[in-house]
């Protein structure tokens, strides 16, 4: 996260969109419908819906959105949006930042504003994965 | 939209368990040749927010609702390949929440994250190269995408369920059903996504990765005239006020006029 205070405006508007997610997971969310969604729902009418086993974490103090031990539904289901969300941003963000963190060596791909959106060939790597990444990684202090 | 366990047998849910792996593996790869620093806090932030909308069912027909898959939305802001890891992220932390099943995790991702980012984008792409090369065109585009991605990630599912269902169904019954609601849902779908990337539009078109190109190509705006307007005099507030005084106090305006000229 600590890339972020690069730019003042990109910190700004981070945390005004935190801000608007927080207020949709931790209070809207309590207006939201509560019927079946659309699979739940087919699954119903056409029979398969016992065919649902239950969730590995149904006991989860987590579970269905609801922080077990809040007895107000609505509070409980509000402060599940807000972990979940911080959660989502956490690891959202730890994620890209180690894949950009793992890929970004080699020089002269700072400033590449306009997406392309053709086949940029990456070099000899190709499809290799997790492979030309950990030669990428020994490569670099080389160079 | 989000698969339990149980609607699909353990090999099928496996091999989209390979392809989910090896799709979001392919996205981290881009995401990291093209990201940048500055994506981090962005893309976090889109998994936060789809996250939240997630939670947000809207009604759509009788006894049935539906809620943002947000594929679209994330490839839109943020690119496709940042974009589908958000939805990948969203739906592993939805896990914690007993949403969506485990061994179904494989079927969501490939359902939301690689249908609804990936092929969404290549939708997006395709229907802004149709529009006018102007600004309200990419919430547009994104709007058409949202709404064909919805069905398609349906079908998606039904493809899946005809592979390994648990179930012996007529498929074509359950083609009908899901196609039906998730029309409908991608209207919401639809709604959603575009009110999202217009604010983004007006607030920091810089940072909608969709709109990347139309920008470079509007550098040069017209912006229009702000000042200029209100008096004849072409130099802002102070001096418009110094040339009214004169038709009231004609003599002593001169006066001072030509005084501090002097």
């Amino acid at each position: 996260m600590t890339a972020g205070g690069a730019r003042r405006g990109n910190t700004r508007f981070v945390v005004a969109g935190l801000f608007v997610a927080f207020v949709l997971a931790g209070f809207v969310s309590g207006y939201a419908s509560s019927h079946p969604d659309g699979l739940e729902k087919v699954a119903e009418e056409k029979g398969f819906l016992g065919q649902a086993d239950d969730h590995a974490f149904a006991n989860w103090p987590l579970a269905d959105y609801a922080v077990s031990g809040i007895g107000n539904e609505r509070l409980a289901g509000g402060v599940a949006g807000v972990i979940g969300v911080s959660i989502a941003f956490v690891v959202g963000g730890l994620l890209v930042f180690g894949a950009v963190r793992l890929r970004s060596r080699g020089p002269g791909r700072a400033s590449a504003p306009t997406g392309d959106r053709g086949p940029d060939d990456p070099g000899p790597g190709g499809p290799g994965g997790v492979g030309t990444d950990a030669a990428g990684a020994g490569a670099a202090p080389a160079a | 939209m989000h698969i339990p366990d149980g609607f699909v047998d353990a090999p099928t849910s496996a091999a989209f368990g390979a392809v989910a792996v090896a799709g979001v593996g392919y996205a981290v790869k881009r995401a990291g040749d093209e990201a940048s620093d500055q994506v981090v806090p962005l893309a976090g932030l889109c998994a936060a927010f789809v996250f939240a909308a997630q939670m947000l069912n809207f009604p759509v027909a009788m006894g049935t609702s539906g809620h943002l898959l947000g594929g679209v939305l994330a490839a839109v802001l943020v690119g496709p390949w940042l974009g589908a890891i958000a939805i990948a992220v969203v739906l592993g932390v939805q896990s914690l929440f007993a949403d969506g099943g485990l061994t179904a995790l494989g079927l969501n991702i490939t359902n939301m994250a690689l249908v609804g980012a990936l092929g969404g984008y290549a939708l997006f792409a395709l229907v802004l190269r149709l529009l006018p090369a102007r600004a309200p065109s990419v919430a547009a585009a994104s709007a058409v995408a949202a709404l064909i991605t919805v069905p398609l990630a349906a079908g998606a599912f039904v493809i899946e369920f005809a592979l390994g269902g648990t179930v012996d169904l007529p498929l074509g019954g359950v083609v009908g059903a899901m196609l039906g609601v998730h029309v409908l849902i991608g209207i919401g779908e639809a709604v959603i996504t575009a009110a999202t990337v217009s604010l983004v539009m007006s607030t920091r078109p810089d940072l909608v990765y969709g709109a990347r190109d139309l920008l470079d190509a509007r550098r040069l705006e017209i912006r229009p005239p702000a000042a200029a307007v209100p008096t004849g005099h072409g130099g802002g507030t102070g001096a418009a006020a110094g040339g009214l005084e004169p038709t009231a106090t004609s003599v002593t305006g001169r006066r001072a006029a030509s005084g501090s000229e002097a």
